[in-house]
């Protein structure tokens, strides 16, 4: 899974909860939660996305390392599983 | 049409999903009818045969009016959804369809008017069924889309699962209509011709009156609200309440998890209120007719805020007795189909006391207003850190104000201030939860 897949894959996750924001632009710097208005069932039902097509799990304490689109990217990409 | 809220005058039947003929049993979800609260699952409250359906889809009718006629199982045919004393099996069809469709759609099966009082045996009859295979599926959220954008949905080609039409298909719609397609519901045909043609027939510029108006659920909201500053006398108590126990109780216990199995700390919150309001119960039921009837059980209505605006609050049913994992699951099960707009009637009606979370805004207290006819309703803000004393040492600690609004007539703010502190010692032990 290369970057421009992994980005596609946070994108997809997210319009999976938040389906009115697909083709809006999103600040890859700002709190994904501030601008897409989710809440804490919507984040984790974010997670859970992620874990199934991508494969990472997201621990409780590492939240604050998603808060963003690039940082979230750049976290997936660290521990993507080896295939 | 049942009544599905205090001030609910009307609803519009969106899709039968029985035909006549067909055996339904207790809690079978029948039909799906649109609200001032958004599309609801219409649920049945006996075992019985469906003898007529007596409202066509996109029929909006007053609440009281029959949907269908049902006999009962192992009767010959009666009337049993005919309360009123003359038949009313002539429901008013809207003359015309308020926006323009591509084509007259196939005629719809009107119920035979039925002779005053005559003892209704029909047998079904194939010719009654209403052709639901050729309806349209469309997410609620595209149906409301397209009302705003005076969109006529026969004309979007749906892309969803299944062909669900969503609000994606109609903003492309929008930005480009097809040529206009000869028949709803039948794709067009392979056209060589480019899109970019079309004149938009079918998109109506809303007027300034129409945009203007309130939605009909900001309409609810504004009846119900109203309807509760103007009745209820409401009593305010706030408390800050110690998280710190229960967060990291439950960081621990989320640590130890599969990210599916993770409880979001509102779900705690909501098995304190719960248990609380159990052991409170002037706190929990209904004022109705001059009088409290308190209720044996808790059902708590979560106030759960709707993408693209407005609220709804579906009640989680025996939620004091749910252990926290059922309750997490209860939550996430009314959240996801709040948001898809699939509740069941059963679920809007049933809450017994509320809770209203700003948890998520960062605003540090609410005080929420009575949904009646209940009689209380319990806020949460955000958790924020601040500083604490506790065992005669200063911590920094997070903390949560929690709120309660009451309605003075059925308890008084002693009554609240236990309930409050009820919900404090609940979660100082948030393994006893």
């Amino acid at each position: 899974m290369n970057e421009a897949d992994l980005r596609n894959a946070v994108l997809q996750a997210l319009y999976s909860i938040a389906p009115e924001a697909e083709g809006e632009r999103l600040d890859p710097q700002a709190s994904l939660r501030d601008q897409l208005d989710i809440d804490s069932m919507d984040f984790l039902n974010f997670l859970v996305a992620l874990k199934d097509t991508v494969g990472v799990e997201v621990p409780e304490s590492d939240y604050a390392q998603v808060a963003n689109l690039d940082d979230c990217i750049r976290y997936l990409a660290a521990r993507l599983p080896s295939t | 049409m049942p009544s599905l809220g205090a001030d609910m005058e009307s609803g519009t039947l969106i899709e039968w999903l029985v035909k006549v003929g067909d055996r339904v049993h207790r809690g079978d979800i029948v039909a799906v009818v649109e609200t001032d609260k958004g599309a609801i699952e219409i649920e049945i409250f006996e075992d019985a045969v469906v003898a007529e359906l007596l409202v066509q889809p996109d029929t909006e009718v007053a609440i009281g009016t029959p949907l269908a006629r049902l006999d009962r199982v192992g009767e010959p045919a009666a009337p049993r959804a005919a309360p009123a004393a003359e038949p009313r099996a002539a429901i008013p069809i809207p003359p015309a369809a308020p926006t323009p469709r591509g084509a007259p759609r196939p005629p719809p099966v009107a119920p035979p008017p039925m002779p005053p009082r005559a003892p209704s045996i029909a047998r079904p009859s194939a010719a009654a069924v209403p052709s639901i295979a050729t309806r349209r599926k469309v997410s609620p959220a595209a149906r409301q889309h397209a009302r705003e954008h005076g969109v006529d949905l026969d004309r979007v080609t749906g892309t969803g699962d299944g062909g669900v039409v969503t609000v994606a298909d109609v903003e492309k719609f929008i930005r480009a209509p097809p040529p206009s397609a000869p028949m709803p519901s039948t794709p067009p045909p392979p056209s060589t011709t480019p899109p970019s043609i079309a004149a938009p027939a079918a998109v109506v510029a809303p007027t300034e009156r129409a945009a203007a108006a309130a939605s009909p659920m900001r309409r609810a909201i504004a009846a119900a609200m109203s309807r509760s500053k103007r009745e209820i006398p409401h009593y305010y108590l706030a408390h800050t309440i110690d998280l710190e126990p229960a967060l990291a109780w439950l960081e621990r216990r989320n640590a130890q998890r599969p990210i599916e199995r993770r409880i979001v700390y509102g779900a705690l919150l909501l098995k304190a209120v719960a248990r609380a309001a159990a052991d409170n119960p002037s706190l929990n039921g209904y004022w109705r007719d001059g009088a409290f009837e308190g209720s044996a059980t808790v059902n708590v209505g979560v106030v759960i805020s709707l993408r693209g605006g407005g609220l709804a609050a579906p009640a989680l049913q025996n939620a004091a007795t749910l252990d926290i994992d059922g309750l997490m699951a209860a939550l996430k099960d009314a959240t996801e189909r709040a948001r898809r707009g699939r509740l069941k009637s059963s679920e809007l009606s049933s809450a017994t006391i509320t809770v209203s979370s700003l948890g998520d805004t960062g605003v540090e207290s609410i005080y929420p207003i009575i949904h009646p006819p209940q009689v209380a309703i319990v806020g949460f803000g955000a958790v924020v850190s601040r500083p604490w004393v506790a065992d005669g040492g200063l911590y920094v600690r997070r903390v949560v104000t929690v709120t309660l609004a009451a309605d003075h007539r059925a308890s008084d703010g002693h009554d609240g201030a236990r309930f409050l502190t009820a919900i404090e010692r609940l979660l100082a032990k948030p393994e006893a939860l």
